[in-house]
């Protein structure tokens, strides 16, 4: 290695945050309980300087670094920059609640910082060693923020599962990546997609090795059959963390699928396509279903996540560049809508109440008709109803999917979402056509207000005027797909 | 003229529907009130040029626009009106109007929210009838669902919960598979969504048998055809007095305009081919229906049904086409109908309105001599049964006239059985006329009626005058669509294999 070649520039991001991270960790060491705001201030200036920095290093091509582990490029960029924002957001939202049940202490604001650093490295990775320290990074993170209550049974019980089962699915995943190896010779993704493209691989090992991958990933992203986790964990953890763990790690699981499936095995995907399908109908259908039945508001949105994971997965089986930018498309709206359904939440729970069931909501357009209406935006964008991000995001999918001659499939993914339609419905409903019974005061802290509104609106104007965001994710994935 | 009218008629509801919106709670009813007036009077004043500079000489596109929308999904923000949706426009502007003096002091509550979910809706459904791109027909026809949802499920009857849900999801339904259509047809036209490039592909039959079902699911749901139309009555009945007008007023004929635009033209083979199954659930619509609706306790249901008869009649005058390529007169008929009927049942359901504010009762059975305490409403409800029953000289006749001067022309049975809507109509409607109406006093409520205030007068009137004005002079309808009908005969006479 050359050390004159040493361009540190494109990973700027993840070193300031590192810095700043330690700092705040040794900071919050002498600051007392009672500022602890400054920590709250501080980690939301972090991600203020990284989205700076991300912006000022911005790459509109591939530069890859520290002998092509890392990679930066415009897709890695956009999916930063809103992991930023997201984690900003979860933050400020969750500012009120975690003081309400004595959550409110540093170690929440250095874990949080952990796991996005964790997700960075996922999403800038462009070898499977650096894919998993990524991953392993996150995960650990998020296993320490849902046991942060350590005296509540639930949350308790939620990391344990949460861990079991996350240890469970990075095992499948390594002992693919060996298996990859063992056929390739190489971890480096780029390397590997050429060995497999010169056909020189030994191709039961590869297949062995992909169905390992492909369930761990799956895994990840919570897509059935390997789901089980999700609605316990999402139900068990406090609404905080599930904000958490459903917003920007859905953004680092979707670069997962590409930089593993759409770069490294490329030319696999035949094998990796039926897989998904398989995966991606089961989703749909048993996500969709099952949240039919749910009273838990926190367990239908699990179960609603599910199956929009299943529509990613739709748009991502495709295997064409139309089809990952709609997946990309499709990640970064679901996260914005599911930040305003759980933010609602966080909004409406208070000391000594925790906002969890669909009944709470009641009426809530008669004691707040704001809220009531950036939920009822949200709800109708899940379903997909223009003129509301959901609806290009789901449109975007089935025009990808019908592109590469699956037309069954996406009449059967509309069929999906009218199931779907069904229980979001059902909140609309009781937001807006019940009475009130609870008619406590709603406080929500100034910043949040604004977060929020900002955050339920972008539904709205991005479902009016989709073009940038939409001709964003086409390039990036244009980008990403040329490897050196 | 300005430039982009459509655009004006589409968006000034909606800005005033938000604005509307915006100024809260129900202390600040009397200003939401004013506003959407003032914003559907815009509205409304708005279209009329559409109507007054609407040139007859060609049936193409006029006031068109087009901006890029979403370049990378290839959609357009495209916008136009031949003479068959250019009446629909007006038509709904001028039943938006009324809906908000109709609702002006009946809603109490959230009224503001009541007045802004009509104005955007209002101006969804201009949207609807004015694209001529396939996605964003799509958007405005899907949209246009979460303000009506809203109005059922918030302002309406007992069972508001059950009919809203309902509503919604029989609507997405045949919606969604249309959307798997759209895209189908946009690879297949050539990455353009559209529409006169979908009317001009060929398309295999087999495959035109799928999209025309697709169509058909989406439309027929909306129109509503027997046997997909069990949703109406409920969401009907349950509706507060405005959503039931909309609803029997504007959003039923989005299906039929749908048929029109969608259907015969892009897949002219299948619809052929198919003509006899869907005369045939029209004919069930027209004579089963009708006897339904003979059977009705409750007022709102019987007009409900009565719509499915009428609706009946227009899928009949659309699908008469297959058979004779020179069936004009079905189709100009069934939009004759479709307006007529858009007044019609306003009116109706504006009557029912009336008493149900001073009755809180929809039942047959508990009215009776309302002619002796409200002699200026009952003589409105008398002009607008008769037109309902399709008595000549009043809008219900002369699209009823013509769809079966067309049929007889195919079949002399369709005409039979359609004919028989003749003395079905004025059964249902005139019987329960006269059990309302007619007849000694028949308790203390009726007798402690008062007859119709001012602002339900003008209302009354205005739909009076336009019954009227369409029964005596329907020419100066049929002119503005007849190219535009002749120009769509045409196309779908020839084959598109």
């Amino acid at each position: 290695m050359n050390w004159a070649d040493l361009n540190l520039m494109p990973a700027l991001p993840e070193i300031f945050l590192l810095a700043a991270l330690s700092v705040i960790l040794l900071l919050d060491l002498f600051i007392p309980d009672n500022r602890r705001g400054v920590t709250y201030g501080l980690s939301l200036l972090t991600l203020a300087g990284c989205a700076a920095i991300q912006y000022a290093t911005w790459v509109s091509a591939p530069v890859y670094l520290f002998s092509h582990m890392y990679v930066a490029d415009p897709m890695a960029g956009i999916i930063k920059l809103f992991m930023y924002g997201s984690t900003a957001a979860v933050l400020v939202y969750t500012r009120q609640y975690i003081a309400d049940r004595d959550m409110f202490r540093g170690e929440y604001y250095t874990l949080s910082l952990f796991a996005l650093l964790g997700m960075n490295v996922m999403v800038s990775a462009s070898h499977f060693l650096t894919l998993y320290i990524g991953l392993e990074l996150l995960s650990l993170a998020l296993y320490a923020l849902i046991a942060l209550r350590r005296d509540s049974v639930p949350a308790t019980e939620a990391a344990m599962k949460y861990f079991v089962l996350g240890a469970l699915a990075s095992g499948l995943l390594l002992y693919g990546m060996s298996m990859v190896y063992g056929a390739t010779g190489s971890l480096d993704i780029a390397v590997i997609a050429n060995r497999i493209h010169g056909g020189s691989t030994n191709e039961v090992l590869l297949v062995f090795g992909l169905v390992f991958l492909v369930a761990g990933l799956c895994f990840k992203l919570g897509a059935v059959p390997f789901h089980m986790w999700v609605p316990d964990v999402y139900h068990g953890a406090p609404t905080a963390i599930t904000l958490m763990i459903g917003a920007a790690p859905k953004l680092a699981a979707f670069v997962f699928f590409i930089r593993i499936l759409g770069q490294g095995m490329d030319s696999m995907l035949p094998q990796w396509q039926g897989m998904l399908m398989i995966v991606a109908v089961l989703s749909m259908a048993i996500g969709n279903i099952t949240a039919i039945v749910q009273t838990n508001i926190k367990r239908m949105l699990a179960y609603s996540t599910i199956s929009h994971m299943g529509f990613l997965l739709l748009g991502f089986l495709s295997g064409s560049a139309n089809g990952y930018s709609a997946a990309m498309y499709y990640a970064i709206v679901y996260v914005l809508m599911a930040m305003v359904a759980f933010g609602i939440l966080l909004a409406l729970s208070r000391a000594g109440f925790e906002c969890d069931k669909i009944s709470d909501l009641k009426g809530l357009n008669q004691r707040n008709s704001w809220y009531a209406l950036l939920m009822l935006l949200t709800m109708f964008s899940m379903a997909g109803i223009p003129p509301l991000a959901g609806f290009y995001a789901k449109f975007a999918v089935i025009r990808a999917a019908i592109d590469a001659q699956m037309v069954a499939l996406s009449a059967f993914a509309v069929m999906m979402s009218l199931i779907g339609a069904f229980y979001y419905l059902r909140v609309v409903k009781t937001m807006y056509f019940d009475d009130a019974e609870d008619h406590s005061p709603i406080v929500v802290r100034p910043e949040m207000q604004l977060t929020l509104s900002v955050n339920g609106l972008a539904l709205l104007v991005l479902g009016v005027l989709p073009e940038r965001l939409v001709a964003l994710c086409v390039e990036a994935v244009k980008q990403s797909m040329t490897l050196y | 003229m300005l430039t982009n009218q459509l655009s004006l008629v589409i968006w000034v509801p909606v800005v005033f529907g938000l604005l509307v919106l915006a100024t809260g709670g129900d202390q600040r009813a009397r200003l939401a009130r004013w506003i959407a007036l003032v914003g559907a009077l815009a509205g409304f004043l708005l279209s009329l040029p559409l109507f007054t500079g609407f040139t007859e000489l060609h049936g193409g596109m006029q006031f068109e626009e087009m901006h890029p929308w979403i370049e990378s999904l290839s959609i357009n923000y495209h916008l136009g009106v031949d003479g068959i949706s250019m009446l629909f426009v007006v038509l709904n502007s001028f039943t938006t109007l009324l809906v908000v003096i109709a609702g002006w002091e009946v809603i109490q509550k959230r009224t503001a929210q009541y007045m802004a979910a009509f104005l955007i809706m209002s101006g969804l459904i201009n949207g609807a009838f004015a694209a001529l791109d396939a996605i964003l027909f799509y958007v405005f026809f899907e949209a246009m669902l979460i303000p009506m949802y809203l109005i059922i499920g918030v302002w309406g009857g007992p069972r508001r919960v059950y009919a809203s849900i309902k509503f919604f999801l029989y609507t997405l339904l045949g919606s969604l598979l249309m959307l798997v259509a759209f895209i189908y047809l946009y690879f297949k036209a050539g990455n353009t969504f559209e529409i006169s490039a979908f009317q001009d592909l060929k398309i295999a039959f087999d495959v035109q048998i799928f999209l025309f079902i697709a169509f058909f699911l989406s439309f027929a749901v909306k129109v509503p055809m027997w046997p997909v139309h069990t949703w109406l009555p409920d969401a009907h009945v349950e509706a507060p007095t405005g959503g039931s007008i909309v609803l029997a007023a504007i959003t039923l004929k989005i299906g039929a305009y749908g048929f029109l635009r969608f259907a015969l033209p892009i897949v002219p083979d299948a619809s052929r081919a198919l003509s006899g199954v869907m005369i045939t659930l029209s004919l069930i619509a027209v004579v089963y229906i009708g006897l339904v609706a003979l059977v009705q306790t409750d007022m709102k249901k019987l007009v409900a049904y009565s719509s499915i008869s009428h609706m009946g009649f227009v899928t009949l005058g659309i699908f008469m086409f297959a058979n004779n390529s020179q069936n004009v007169w079905a189709v100009e008929g069934a939009l004759i109908q479709m307006l007529s009927h858009g007044f019609v049942s306003a009116a109706m359901f504006m009557c029912i309105g009336v008493m149900y504010d001073r009755m809180h009762s929809r039942n047959i059975a508990d009215y009776g001599g309302v002619v002796n305490t409200m002699p200026i409403f009952a003589a409105f409800m008398m002009l607008f049964s008769m037109a309902n029953a399709g008595l000549p000289a009043t809008s219900g006749f002369v699209g009823e006239f013509m769809v079966i001067l067309g049929a007889v022309q195919v079949n002399f049975w369709y005409a039979a059985l359609a004919a028989t809507t003749l003395i079905f109509g004025a059964a249902y409607t005139l019987w329960m006329f006269k059990r309302v109406i007619f007849g000694d006093v028949a308790n203390d409520h009726v007798a402690a009626l008062k007859d119709v205030n001012k602002r339900e007068f003008l209302v009354l009137a205005l739909l009076a005058l336009a019954v009227l004005g369409m029964g005596l002079y329907p020419q100066g309808f049929i002119v503005k669509m007849h190219p535009a009908v002749n120009d769509l005969i045409a196309h779908v006479a020839q084959s598109k294999l």
